[in-house]
């Protein structure tokens, strides 16, 4: 007999379901007074450095229906390119930005949105860098495990052709499922959570 | 934190997810999930320090009643009707670490199984003295708690005759947002558990168990509520001796 490992069994993920947001998000649906706000509605102030962008998008079933209960949750680096976590071992980042954000889907249309500013570039392994990117989480009813994905710039395109993530997609016609489009400051990123469209989902 | 196992922050990657272990995208028991499963595999990386980092939330965005159910939504002088039950546990890593200083936030329906939320229409009665919203952050030994009342099983459109089991979700935030989950938390000995198809996309006998919180007796206060106890696992994190340093490290 070897000597047992010891470790622990992660405790195993189910759906978030339809009233997530009683928990998430309870003033957005109609329970006031118990958190004077929910979690996650604003990532930037006055004082918050960088530029100022909004992304937005929808989340888009199998059978091309937006998702309308879904909830949206992002984590990015500040315009200097540091996190806001104890975790991150480079410098402090912006004070006046968390680097988080949790927004419900639209009952009505479907759409999530967010105001922030436009990370800068974050390391990878080796020497090498990663283009700009936000980090995203969606949970929802019939989502057995929350998705990870990431949302990149196309006002980066030197960056985004040598990001190490971008560059490991085996079918080089699935990035483009990563990147917004862009009006302006506004970028709009839609997730297809399956099908032609579908969006590449990270195991990371 | 005094912990000193966890006085220094961790850099390290996170252990990869067991997703055999973890229930599948695609599960048609559960009806909703064939429409809203990915059919192409994930593109798997190892954590990058987008991952390794996640938001960390103060002791200060935390009311008084944040973590009690039986009266944050109630009226001055009223609670919510139903089994008094407190619900605790601690927050772990899968080196069997305590996980200081992270949210939990939790949501479920009433006694009566009705939740309290504009598309829910079950014609068990709302409890106007229970909102169904709560929080906590854990301490420095990863310990949480919280007050409530315990939930009802409820019917959902999704077999024709399909109930859930009493529960509670969980929302959990690590140190990482690769350790960010949500789960649900059910009773011990409810037979519903074994007929549920959310509970059956999971097809580890094992996992499911992990799911169930044990009566516990030992912290049941006499003459005023029943204790539940429920950890929760989250990824272990390498650690970075041998790591190639991220840059400026």
């Amino acid at each position: 007999m070897v000597q047992k490992i010891g470790y622990l069994r992660e405790t195993p993920s189910q759906t978030a379901g339809p009233y997530v947001h009683i928990g998430l998000a309870p003033n957005f649906c109609e329970i006031g007074g118990v958190y004077d706000a929910d979690l996650g509605i604003s990532l930037i102030n006055d004082r918050t450095l960088g530029e100022r962008i909004t992304v937005k998008g929808r989340i888009f079933d199998g059978a091309g229906a937006a998702v309308k209960d879904a909830v949206v949750e992002i984590w990015q680096a500040d315009s200097a390119g540091l996190y806001n976590s104890p975790s991150e071992m480079r410098g402090t980042a912006d004070p006046n930005f968390v680097g988080w954000g949790r927004c419900p889907t639209s009952a009505e249309d479907g759409v999530f949105r967010f105001e922030t500013v436009k990370p800068g570039r974050v390391p990878y392994k080796h020497g090498r860098w990663m283009a700009p990117h936000i980090t995203l989480w969606i949970v929802a009813r019939g989502i057995n495990i929350g998705l990870h994905t990431r949302m990149y710039f196309p006002d980066e395109a030197e960056a985004n052709a040598e990001d190490p993530l971008l560059a490991r997609i085996e079918h080089r016609d699935r990035v483009a499922t990563l990147i917004a489009s862009q009006d302006g400051s506004i970028y709009t990123f839609d997730v297809h959570l399956q099908g032609d469209k579908e969006t590449v989902f990270l195991d990371i | 934190m005094s912990d000193k196992t966890n006085s220094k922050p961790e850099i390290g990657a996170f252990f990869a997810r067991d997703r055999a272990w973890h229930p599948p995208a695609f599960a048609p028991g559960y009806k909703t999930s064939i429409l809203r499963s990915p059919q192409r595999a994930l593109l798997s990386l190892d954590g990058t320090i987008s991952e390794i980092t996640g938001p960390v939330f103060g002791h200060s965005i935390l009311g008084e009643l944040d973590n009690d159910l039986i009266h944050n939504f109630a009226k001055p002088g009223e609670s919510a009707i139903g089994e008094r039950i407190i619900v605790h546990g601690r927050v772990l890593d899968e080196r069997g670490r305590p996980v200081p200083g992270v949210l939990l936030e939790f949501w479920q329906a009433n006694a009566g199984g009705r939740y309290r939320h504009k598309k829910e229409t079950y014609l068990a009665a709302i409890d106007p003295n229970f909102g169904g919203c709560g929080r906590a952050i854990t301490d420095e030994d990863g310990h949480y708690a919280f007050r409530t009342v315990r939930p009802g099983a409820y019917p959902w459109p999704n077999g024709v005759n399909d109930w859930r089991p009493a529960h509670i979700h969980f929302s959990v935030f690590g140190h990482g947002f690769a350790q960010r989950l949500i789960t649900q938390m059910y009773f011990e000995g409810d037979p519903m558990i074994w007929k549920c198809p959310i509970v059956g996309t999971i097809s580890d006998k094992a996992a499911i168990e992990q799911l169930i919180a044990p009566l516990d007796w030992g912290n049941t206060i006499p003459m005023d509520a029943r204790a539940y106890k429920f950890d929760i696992v989250l990824r272990g994190r390498r650690s970075t001796l041998f790591e190639n340093r991220l840059e400026g490290n």
